[in-house]
């Protein structure tokens, strides 16, 4: 949006505004979602977009707030055109604003193309079932939820928690096992601190891979409804890239929740009836067409992973930002605060995660032939030793049978061995699984019941011992 | 149509248009100069409400809306079975072909192949009298499904041609019937409003299970051919998963499989494994009797509302041949979230949680086209239609509006548990709060297919649930110590029924499917053990001995015993069964 746009239709009869919302009077020929440039009193130039058009008039949403706007010297411009980002090769490497323009002081990009930010759904048909799996070193993700190539996999977390830490980690480390490619990484920040910004960008200075790296930063102290396009630009930034450059990106976005905030302001504003805590009805379709932009297409080199990030307020899994991306998205790693107050990183509780892909990513050719009756395994005892936990806490530990004990001493093991590792240790697939089967070597033989018995032979330590020795 | 009409709003899918007196609800129009996709869904004087199936971005006020004077309606002929749809049945494939791989506007695309050449056998003559509902002539469409090519319900009379067997297309036509109203030519093609269902003699009462292979459904809480279920449950716990098995492994003659609102890449996943998958009575490929809708949740929001009717109009018209149908929506709550976000647009008054007051009178029209019916026609025919919904509540409430109002229609609840998905149980089935209202009347059924024990054996186990949860209560408060020995008992005993039963994994090759036989003798071993256990204990065997005994490995790995096994092994494992407790017995004299 860099480019300056010369036609259009020039309206100076704002008659009303109204937060983020423009009301323009005796306008002609509008069409829905054409691009508003704003000149403000003052000379500068903003964009907006028309969100409602009659014979009569127009209701446009400015991204970059209405403070400074009046009623008789503002002009509004309509385009004709939808919000497009030139794009270009020449992206990779470079940092916007969460406008699309560019903030490093770089030139200016000359496009190869202009891409509606919008972006266009994919025929389901055309659709590849992802598969590939992406080993990001983390035994809590690879071991028990893991990613694959096309899906899209939000960190659930809440404020405070180091779920930063993590996706920094996943872009350091992800890679897909006996190919070459890397992965390059699209980050659209929308409205976390300047410090947090900073974090990423120092992560990716430091191990040299911003020339892989694209950033659009909307800052908290930027206009919140530009929230409501930065995801959008990354998108297209990152679909183009996969599917023309048939390169492998990964997507972070953060923090989704300063999104829904920013689409529940803009929905106010127009005096919708809420839905549920004052979010728009439309909430679902809204994010459906930001997180269905990733995939795999048949015939396409590319792909498009997302890692959206979003901080759960109070840590409450029901609330509508997480839940209605809990269904949309393939999962959730969710991050838990009780995990991080023990001093374990990361801290992820694996029983409310999920990879619902994890099966297409798994087993022989790709992780290893048991690992599905590995993961389950370790599901189940950690969850039977977790509710034990609870059990002590009420009747105390004298109550508890031998089996208890033992399921209550895993969970404490599984927690420092299995999940907690260092933000710059790369686990690799085959360490995840050795570690998870020697912490169930702690059962005897008949509680390992979701494990197929050919397995047990071959890769349970008392055989494997014997059968190394 | 001459009449054209003018835009004079355009507010996201909602576009309304003046001049356009005479237009009727629910007629189609052509949008804008891209003649995008649209219905009239309000009238207001010479002012019509348009939803439109497409995206609106760049639609204008004064560009013209075409009205075509006929309803939304569906394409019903040969080259339907297999195929995949969006919401307004354009074919999927074919838009990839013409379009590539990202969706464009204002494109259309026959339902149906015009150019393919079906085979025909005829089955009447000429001089025949046929009523709406008759068969007049057959096309094997695939190796599951032999396409009967019905006379249109609203046409009666003679035969006064039809064409010998042979090649035809659907657009060619087959047939003349001579009616009071003139002569009628037919082709094996026909159209049927989405909106209105299709008519039948009488509904009847459903008699026959549609099994599924799954084992806490066919068992606990059964399903009919031509019932209504739902299945409600938060994200995670499974939903698509049990709709995926139910669409492969339900004993129906054709499925239909509603995408709407859900995720792309789990249709992809559909549309990659279907083809695959080999259906168990048959051994043909499972989209020899499949047909997919796909409207998934960044698809246009108008077409996702249309998508469910779509599904269900296809389904009556394979009813009407004399087949079973099963039909799953995946999921009814993305389809009530698209009749809310119009209803807003609208500005109509809102009802609970913003959605329409229309809500519940709206589901139950679309579950009420489920049934068991005699078809049209002068022969006897009975066709079912099955529906199951798949219900997302937010943050996994079942008090929510969607939710609450499926339960007041649906027969067969199968509801899903968070808590049981954490711990990987799955299928994650509650089967404490989960019914079936069908399980009486199928009584007969069981009785008289499977087995007559069966009924028993159902009620000891859910009996042993139903005092688990009791117990565990008791466990809770006091600790396991509280617990006497005959406690222990039932506890261990529904621990199985619960893990070497209940839970099925839809991933193994062998676990995915279980027949009704196989289910029947696997509860009889697990209830057999748990009497064996009672007695063992009152005879002062402790508990403890009971747990080692080898037997409980086999009965554990019971479930991955081939079908045409599984009986046997069964039955060898409760001849261990007594064989071991006998032995118990032996060491406890010494």
């Amino acid at each position: 949006m860099s480019k300056t746009i010369l036609t259009g239709k020039e309206y100076s009869t704002v008659k009303e505004i109204a937060g983020p919302l423009l009301f323009v009077e005796r306008t002609t020929g509008i069409s829905y979602g054409e691009v508003v440039k704003i000149r403000t009193p003052t000379g500068e130039e903003r964009t907006g977009q028309v969100l409602e058009v009659d014979e009569k008039r127009a209701i446009v949403q400015v991204f970059e707030g209405t403070s400074g706007l009046d009623v008789t010297k503002t002009v509004t411009r309509f385009t004709g055109d939808t919000l497009k980002f030139p794009v270009s090769l020449d992206i990779i490497g470079r940092i916007f604003d969460g406008s699309g323009k560019p903030i490093d002081g770089g030139p200016e990009i000359i496009p190869e193309d202009e891409r509606d930010i919008h972006g266009a759904p994919i025929n389901p048909y055309s659709r590849a079932h992802p598969s590939e799996f992406i080993q990001t070193g983390i035994s809590a993700i690879d071991g028990m939820n893991t990613l694959v190539r096309g899906q899209k996999l939000p960190l659930f977390s809440g404020s405070g928690l180091p779920h930063n830490l993590i996706a920094a980690q996943i872009a350091r480390q992800a890679k897909v096992l006996g190919k070459e490619e890397e992965f390059a990484v699209v980050f659209a920040a929308m409205g976390i601190t300047s410090d947090e910004a900073r974090f990423f960008r120092e992560d990716f200075e430091k191990r040299g891979a911003m020339d892989r790296v694209v950033m659009f930063i909307n800052l908290a102290d930027d206009p919140a409804i530009e929230r409501l396009i930065t995801p959008r630009l990354a998108l297209t930034a990152a679909e183009f890239l996969a599917f023309d450059y048939d390169l492998h990106i990964l997507v972070i976005l953060t923090d989704m929740t300063n999104y829904a905030e920013a689409l529940r302001e803009i929905s106010a504003a127009r005096e919708e009836v809420p839905g549920r805590r004052g979010y728009p009805g439309y909430m679902y379709t809204d994010l459906a067409t930001i997180y269905e932009r990733a995939g795999r297409i048949h015939g396409r080199k590319g792909s498009v992973t997302q890692i959206p990030i979003l901080t759960m307020p109070h840590d409450d899994i029901t609330h509508p930002i997480p839940d209605l991306t809990g269904y949309i998205t393939e999962g959730q790693i969710y991050v838990e605060r009780a995990l991080h107050m023990k001093g374990i990183y990361p801290p992820i509780n694996v029983l409310p995660s999920l990879s619902r892909l994890m099966n297409e990513g798994i087993g022989k050719g790709k992780t290893r032939e048991e690992h599905r009756y590995v993961a389950d395994q370790l599901y189940y005892a950690y969850a039977e030793g977790r509710s034990l936990r609870e059990l002590v806490a009420v009747i105390g530990e004298e109550a508890l049978t031998e089996r208890d004990r033992l399921y209550l001493e895993f969970a404490d093991r599984y927690e420092r061995e299995f999940i907690n590792q260092g933000p710059y240790e790369d686990r690799d697939i085959e360490k995840t699984l050795d570690i998870g089967w020697n912490l169930l070597a702690m059962f005897p033989e008949t509680e390992l019941k979701r494990i197929d018995p050919v397995y047990i032979k071959k890769y349970h330590p008392k055989y494997k011992e014997k059968k190394e020795s | 149509m001459e009449a054209k009409g003018r835009i004079v709003r355009v507010s996201g899918p909602a576009v309304t248009a003046d001049n356009m007196t005479g237009s009727q609800m629910y007629e189609l129009v052509r949008v804008g100069e891209e003649k995008l996709v649209g219905e009239i869904i309000k009238i207001e004087g010479n002012k019509a409400i348009i939803q439109v199936y497409e995206e609106t971005a760049g639609l204008k006020p004064g560009e013209p809306v075409e009205r075509t004077g006929r309803p939304l309606s569906v394409e019903l002929g040969p080259g339907i079975i297999g195929q995949t749809y969006d919401g307004i049945q354009r074919p999927l494939p074919k838009t990839q072909e013409l379009i590539g791989p990202f969706f464009k506007r204002g494109f259309a695309i026959p339902s149906l192949d015009r150019d393919k050449k079906w085979d025909f056998t005829p089955s009447v003559k000429v001089g025949d009298r046929v009523v709406g509902g008759d068969i007049l002539g057959t096309v094997p469409e695939t190796p599951l499904v032999t396409h009967r090519i019905l006379v249109p319900p609203d046409v009666h009379g003679t035969i006064k041609d039809i064409v010998k067997e042979g090649k035809y297309t659907i657009m060619d036509e087959i047939a003349t019937v001579e009616t009071e109203a003139g002569d009628v030519k037919l082709k094996m093609v026909q159209t049927w409003p989405v909106r209105r269902g299709r008519p039948y003699k009488v509904k009847l009462p459903p008699d026959t299970p549609l099994l599924t292979g799954q084992r806490i459904f066919d068992t606990f809480f059964p399903m009919v051919k031509g019932g209504q279920g739902a299945i409600p449950g938060g994200f995670g716990t499974g939903k698509t998963v049990m709709l995926h098995q139910l669409a492969q492994w339900a004993d129906a003659n054709v499925v239909i499989y509603v995408g709407c609102g859900e995720r792309g890449n789990e249709m992809a996943e559909v549309l990659e494994r279907f083809p695959k998958l080999k259906d168990p009575r048959s051994g043909y490929p499972l989209m020899d009797r499949t047909i997919l809708v796909a409207n998934t949740s960044n698809m246009p929001i108008a077409a996702r509302e249309a998508s469910i009717y779509t599904g269900i109009t296809m389904g009556e018209y394979f009813r009407d041949m004399g087949y079973d149908v099963a039909l799953m929506a995946d999921s009814t709550s993305r389809w009530a979230e698209a009749l809310r976000e119009i209803s807003g647009r609208l500005e109509e008054m809102p009802g609970e949680e913003g959605y329409p007051a229309y809500l519940a009178s709206r589901l139950s029209e679309f579950y009420e086209r489920a049934g068991r019916v005699l078809t049209l026609g002068s022969t006897e025919r009975i066709g079912s239609v099955s529906v199951v919904g798949a219900v997302s509540p937010p943050g996994a409430d079942f008090s929510e509006p969607v939710t609450q109002n499926t339960l007041r229609i649906i027969k067969v609840f199968w509801g899903l548990d968070k808590t049981l998905a954490e711990k990987r149980h799955f299928p994650a089935i509650n089967w404490l709060t989960s019914y079936s209202l069908y399980s009486e009347s199928l009584e007969e059924w069981y009785r008289r297919n499977v087995n007559p024990e069966f009924l028993e054996l159902r009620g000891k186990a859910l009996w042993l649930l139903q005092r688990e949860e009791e117990l565990q209560e008791i466990v809770r408060l006091v600790g396991p110590d509280a617990l006497s020995e005959s406690q222990r008992v039932i506890l261990e005993a529904a621990r199985m029924i619960r893990e070497d039963f209940l839970m099925q994994s839809a991933y193994h090759p062998v676990d995915t499917y279980c027949s009704i036989e196989k289910c029947y003798s696997m509860l009889r071993v697990i209830i057999r053990f748990y009497e064996e256990m009672g007695k063992a204990v009152e005879r002062g065997v402790p508990i403890k001995s009971i747990l080692s005994l080898p037997v409980l490995e086999d009965i554990a790995r019971m479930k991955l015993a081939p079908l045409d096994e599984a009986v046997k092994v069964c039955k060898e494992i409760e001849s261990k069964i007594s064989e071991q407790f006998n032995s118990l017995y032996t060491t406890l004299r010494r």
